[in-house]
């Protein structure tokens, strides 16, 4: 497409833009659907960014970690703890390793047992924290070796519980693009529908456009022009909405989780602002095709 | 100009018009006449390219017309001005808009030609009607804009479908009276009528041939008019 024809596409030709009678309803839709289709779409897209974050996040900070798990008697457990450590000091692949402190163990325990929990009459597990480093350790060489040195030592790799986890945000990121495409498409075939509604409607004026010498581009035009303004201007509205919608959002906290961490970050708030461009292009696509194949028929 | 040779139509049918040939050189005034349902709008449609021949040919300013794409048809439409029948506007435009079309849809300007639009409507005598809507148009004024809307362009020829059909004998005279001026000019002209008054008050003015369709078949009409 070249600048003369976006010029021309934007800005227009007053007389030109008069050839085809003002349509009430094709008009009303398509701002409709593209605002509707607009304000989904930015949910889609806070949904999509957010699961995103999450994914990375939990993929990135926590793959590299895992528990070690001392159950030995209370006599024992300093001693194994010690033990442990040496072994996790000496194995490539891991970047640090720290025995968890009573208080530490009592805030882990605290929401299911309460604070005032007498830790020390307890035979809870000496837990240690274990950092991989980027490469990570051997893990069955590491569970053999503790296996023989310090018998009471559980590994507790992260990632068996926590993949699926990831997984699904990876997947919830994936269902929010898939979302946008979704829209686009409904949105082009809602267009398309309109503008043909707006072509068979307008079959008289396209016949005295004909017989006056009109070529056929533009006539296309004509509809083309108007199509793809009320899409840009209703996924414009729609995309106010939506963010309007998505800034009233309770900001993310630890209590709320995931949920209330579906915003948009920094940059991210620029994003929607694509929405309006890809919907007029969507729309001008739709709307040409839908043209291009009414007008050929028609003789 | 114009030339049909060996033209034969059908709508699908039984053949309607067969071996039509005519030549409209420049500068000719042509009137067609024959019985209503003989054919005349059809034969107009072939001169203009609407319809193409069954068989035989027909050529427009040396172009077959049955080769030409959608684009090149619609340049022909350019340069053939065509008072159709059923002068059909766009409703929503006001007549001077109307008028103007042919100018809009090939793209020029025009707030330049804003001294043309204005003296076109002053010769076919709607100036004051210039921001009526064509559905408040009377008979006489819509074929007197379709008039105007045919030769904005400055076609070289002018064809009309019973130009005359439903106005009354003084406002025939002055559609005539047009047709007769653009003919002065050196337009072409051909003219499809079955007012055979508005023949004879031609030929009091132009030189004028007159081709009669008769059992599908084209006929030079002699003195028996
Ligand atoms: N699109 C069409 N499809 C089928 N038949 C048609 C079509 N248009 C015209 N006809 C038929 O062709 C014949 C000639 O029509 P045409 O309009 O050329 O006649 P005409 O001489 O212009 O008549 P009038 O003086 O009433 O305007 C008529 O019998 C008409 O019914
Ligand atoms: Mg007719």
């Amino acid at each position: 497409m070249s600048g003369g024809r976006i010029r021309r596409l934007v800005v227009g030709d007053a007389q030109a833009d008069r050839v085809v009678p003002p349509s009430g309803f094709t008009a009303q839709l398509t701002l409709f659907v593209a605002a509707a289709m607009a304000f989904l779409a930015v949910f889609a897209l806070a949904l999509s960014l957010a699961s995103g974050r999450l994914a990375d996040r939990w993929a990135d900070e926590l793959a590299r970690a895992a528990t070690l798990r001392i159950n030995a008697p209370a006599d024992q457990r300093a001693a194994q703890t010690q033990a442990a450590l040496t072994v996790l000091q000496q194995t490539p692949g891991v970047a640090s390793a720290r025995a968890l402190t009573a208080d530490e163990q009592a805030a882990l325990l605290a929401p299911w047992f309460g604070a005032e929990l007498p830790l020390d009459s307890l035979p809870v597990p000496q837990l240690i924290e274990v950092l991989e480093t980027e490469s990570g350790y051997d893990e069955t060489g590491l569970r053999l070796r503790l296996q023989a040195e310090v018998p009471g030592a559980v590994l507790d790799d992260h990632s068996r519980w926590r993949k699926p986890l990831v997984d699904a945000a990876r997947s919830l990121r994936r269902l929010g693009l898939f979302s946008i495409l979704l829209i686009g498409g409904a949105m082009a075939g809602m267009i398309t529908l309109a503008a043909n509604a707006a072509l068979a409607a307008n079959a008289q004026v396209i016949e005295v456009l004909r017989l006056v010498g009109a070529q056929d581009s533009y006539i296309a035009h004509a509809f083309v022009r108007r199509f793809t303004l009320r899409a840009l201007v209703g996924c414009g509205v729609g995309v106010v909405f939506g963010m309007i919608g998505v800034w009233l959002m309770p900001a993310a906290s630890q209590e709320g989780g995931f949920l209330t961490g579906l915003g948009f970050v920094g940059w991210g708030w620029l994003m929607p602002l694509a929405i309006p461009v890809l919907g007029a292009l969507v729309a001008f696509v739709a709307t040409s095709r839908a043209a291009k194949k009414r007008l050929g028929a028609l003789t | 100009m114009i030339e049909l040779d060996n033209v034969g139509y059908n709508y699908g049918g039984g053949e309607l018009l067969t071996n039509v040939s005519a030549q409209l050189s420049p500068g000719s005034f042509h009137f067609l006449t024959g019985p209503s349902g003989a054919g005349k709008t059809t034969l107009l449609k072939l001169c203009y390219g609407a319809l193409s021949p069954t068989s035989g040919r027909v050529r427009a300013f040396n172009m077959d017309v049955k080769g030409l794409d959608r684009n090149q048809m619609a340049l022909l439409r350019r340069r053939i001005g065509v008072v159709h029948q059923d002068c059909r506007f766009l409703d929503h435009l006001p007549v001077k808009e109307n008028i103007a079309l042919p100018l809009t849809v090939a793209g020029k300007d025009l707030s330049q030609e804003q001294d043309n639009l204005q003296e076109l409507l002053n010769w076919v005598g709607l100036s004051e009607r210039a921001h009526a809507n064509p559905p408040e148009l009377s008979g006489g004024e819509r074929q007197r804009a379709a008039l105007a809307r045919a030769v904005i362009l400055s076609p070289e020829v002018i064809i009309a479908d019973e130009p005359t059909g439903n106005v009354d004998w003084e406002m025939s005279q002055r559609l005539l009276q047009l047709l007769v001026e653009l003919n002065r000019m050196g337009k072409t002209i051909l003219v499809a009528t079955h007012d055979l008054a508005l023949i004879r008050a031609a030929k009091n003015q132009v030189q004028t041939r007159v081709l009669r369709i008769s059992e599908k078949r084209l006929q030079l009409a002699g003195a028996d008019l």
